[in-house]
């Protein structure tokens, strides 16, 4: 067999991901495709996870019964998101162990929309509604993208999406449906969330570094301004539909367009709190590390025990 | 009927409480896997306490559902166990009162299961394959840990060591329970008391741990005597309720 050299690796390749074939863990790959994957797939699984914090915030303080419920199955499915999602990493051969160390120490980043804080219920809903919402919106499309794991991943993620993005929105309708204090409620959590939302989709097309790359790669199928469109286009008539005022007053119609324009993003606010100096952006790590470090003793314990019985076995 | 209310909120109260207990570790497990353990633990506590409130506001009589029981009582009606709400610790102390409690709800769901009462025979059908789960769950992580490490064996001898005292009272059966007993609603308690023994020996020896000496038994959770640390689950749990009473959620 005659050994191919690289150009034609990537040809064959790139053959393949024109043709809508999935790439599969054994095959070859570029080494960029490789780390733009598990860069990607990490930070999808770091949001999972440290998504988990700000609603896990609530789960001690839901109103009911029924909310506290749904809100731990919600939280818990974002831990199982978390868990595929780091394996789909290690497919590509990255460790689990230190992923979640790049995430500690500040390399790996995550959402950046968990680094504000939840301050009343009405934050529940809004996270369900805006946050899974626009996550909907990323993944969809993930559903389609070029790396199988990934893909198949997604496909069971965004069933799940779906129905937190429903339940949030229940608790927004029954809260701006409910007494004043609780109307003024959803406003303000829509008021706080709603440009932290747009801001989930990253930067504008124009300054967005991986984008061209990743759409080559069929990794990405839209680009970020295209998915916020949708994502604007979709959530204002169900402001609208339940009374609540989205909080941007550039926001209008555009009847030859179809679509909504909508006000200036503060880029200032989105980089500072991409480089760590969000109103959460500590307490998430420290919260993150302390439960590595206060495990520690646990795993240890786990993986002796485990030694001890296989050496009891083999004996 | 106001004798099977009782008992019917006890239970019940043992399971929102643990519940609550647990769901305060979502997102700081040791691991990924615990933190889902834990979750679904203390989803599957909060679904067993609503259908135990619920059916304890029916058997009242006086149109209370479960939430109105769960958030609207006062601290002195509670009839949960001191055990469930003893803070969590370390995960080691989390696991243990999780087993000790495990051991005693299994072997009471499955006898329920025969209860001349109807109702509460189908619902602790319907709740125990979730404990046994959660016993399984609770039995491995204390054998793990307990012939795990030095510090880990040091660690779950200490939560054994802290939480063996409110064990007796998990036994405990009043006037009206014995009522109960007779006429086939509940198990007696010395048979709970005896399986739960059997278990709780055999886990504790494979995991290398050495039962208390000391003998002191505390309680008064089935009367409403509890610890201080009740008072702090109840401002968190009640809060919304009682900051915005009356409304929809």
């Amino acid at each position: 067999m005659k050994e191919l050299n690289l150009n034609e690796l990537e040809r064959r390749f790139q053959e393949k991901i024109d043709k809508d074939i999935k790439i599969e863990p054994n095959d070859w790959m570029p080494e960029n495709y490789r780390q733009t994957l598990i860069r990607q797939i990490s930070q999808h699984a770091h949001s999972e996870i440290v998504g988990m914090l700000p609603e896990g915030n609530w789960i001690t303080r839901a109103p009911n019964l029924r909310r506290k419920a749904v809100l731990l199955a919600k939280v818990q499915d974002e831990a199982g998101h978390g868990l595929y999602l780091y394996s789909a990493t290690e497919t590509l051969g990255a460790d689990r162990e230190e992923t979640i160390d790049d995430l500690h120490s500040g390399k790996a980043k995550y959402s950046s929309i968990f680094n504000y804080p939840t301050l009343t219920w009405a934050d529940m809903g809004a996270i369900g509604w805006l946050v899974d919402g626009a996550a909907i919106m990323n993944q969809v499309p993930l559903c389609r993208c070029s790396y199988g794991p990934y893909a198949r991943a997604m496909v069971r993620v965004c069933k799940e999406e779906s129905f937190h993005q429903r339940q949030g929105f229940e608790i927004m309708t029954t809260l701006a449906n409910g007494t004043p204090e609780q109307k003024a409620m959803a406003q303000d959590a829509l008021n706080r969330f709603w440009w932290p939302a747009l801001m989930m989709f990253g930067p504008n097309d124009a300054d967005s570094k991986h984008t061209e790359q990743s759409m080559r790669w069929k990794i990405k199928r839209h680009s970020n301004d295209e998915l916020r469109q949708q994502f604007v286009d979709v959530t204002v008539p169900q402001a609208e539909m339940i009374g609540l005022t989205v909080p941007d007053k550039d926001l209008k119609f555009n009847e030859q367009t179809g679509h909504y324009e909508y006000g200036e993003i503060n880029w200032d606010e989105f980089w500072e709190v991409v480089k760590g100096n969000g109103p959460c952006n500590k307490d998430r790590i420290d919260v993150r590390r302390k439960a590595k470090e206060d495990g520690e003793w646990v795993r240890e314990a786990a993986n002796a025990f485990a030694e001890k019985r296989a050496r009891k076995k083999s004996a | 009927m106001s004798t099977l209310f009782n008992y019917i909120l006890k239970i019940g109260d043992d399971s929102l409480i643990l519940g609550h207990r647990l769901s305060e570790w979502c997102g700081h497990g040791p691991i990924l896997e615990e933190d889902i353990a834990m979750t679904n633990i203390a989803l599957d506590l909060v679904g067993q306490a609503t259908t135990l409130l619920n059916y304890a506001g029916e058997m009242e009589g006086k149109g209370r559902d479960a939430d109105a029981l769960a958030f609207l009582r006062f601290d002195r009606e509670y009839r949960n166990l001191l055990l469930v709400e003893q803070p969590n610790g370390d995960f080691g102390m989390t696991m243990m009162r999780q087993f000790l409690f495990d051991a005693y709800r299994l072997p009471l769901l499955e006898r329920l299961q025969k209860s001349s009462d109807v109702s509460l025979a189908a619902i602790a059908e319907k709740s125990l394959k979730e404990t046994k789960y959660h016993l399984k769950h609770s039995s491995e992580w204390v054998i793990r840990l307990g012939d795990g490490t030095e510090e880990s064996h040091r660690r779950v001898q200490d939560a054994l060591d802290t939480l063996w005292r409110y064990t007796d009272e998990l036994f405990q059966e009043d006037d009206a329970e014995k009522e109960l007993v007779v006429s086939g609603v509940i198990p007696p308690m010395s048979e709970i008391r005896e399986a739960w023994n059997a278990n709780v020996n055999r886990v504790l020896e494979e995991a290398t741990l050495t039962i208390p000496t000391n003998n002191w038994k505390h309680s008064g959770g089935r009367k409403g005597m509890h610890s201080e640390h009740l008072g702090y689950i109840l401002a968190e749990l009640q809060y919304m309720q009682r900051a915005y009473p009356n409304m929809e959620w």
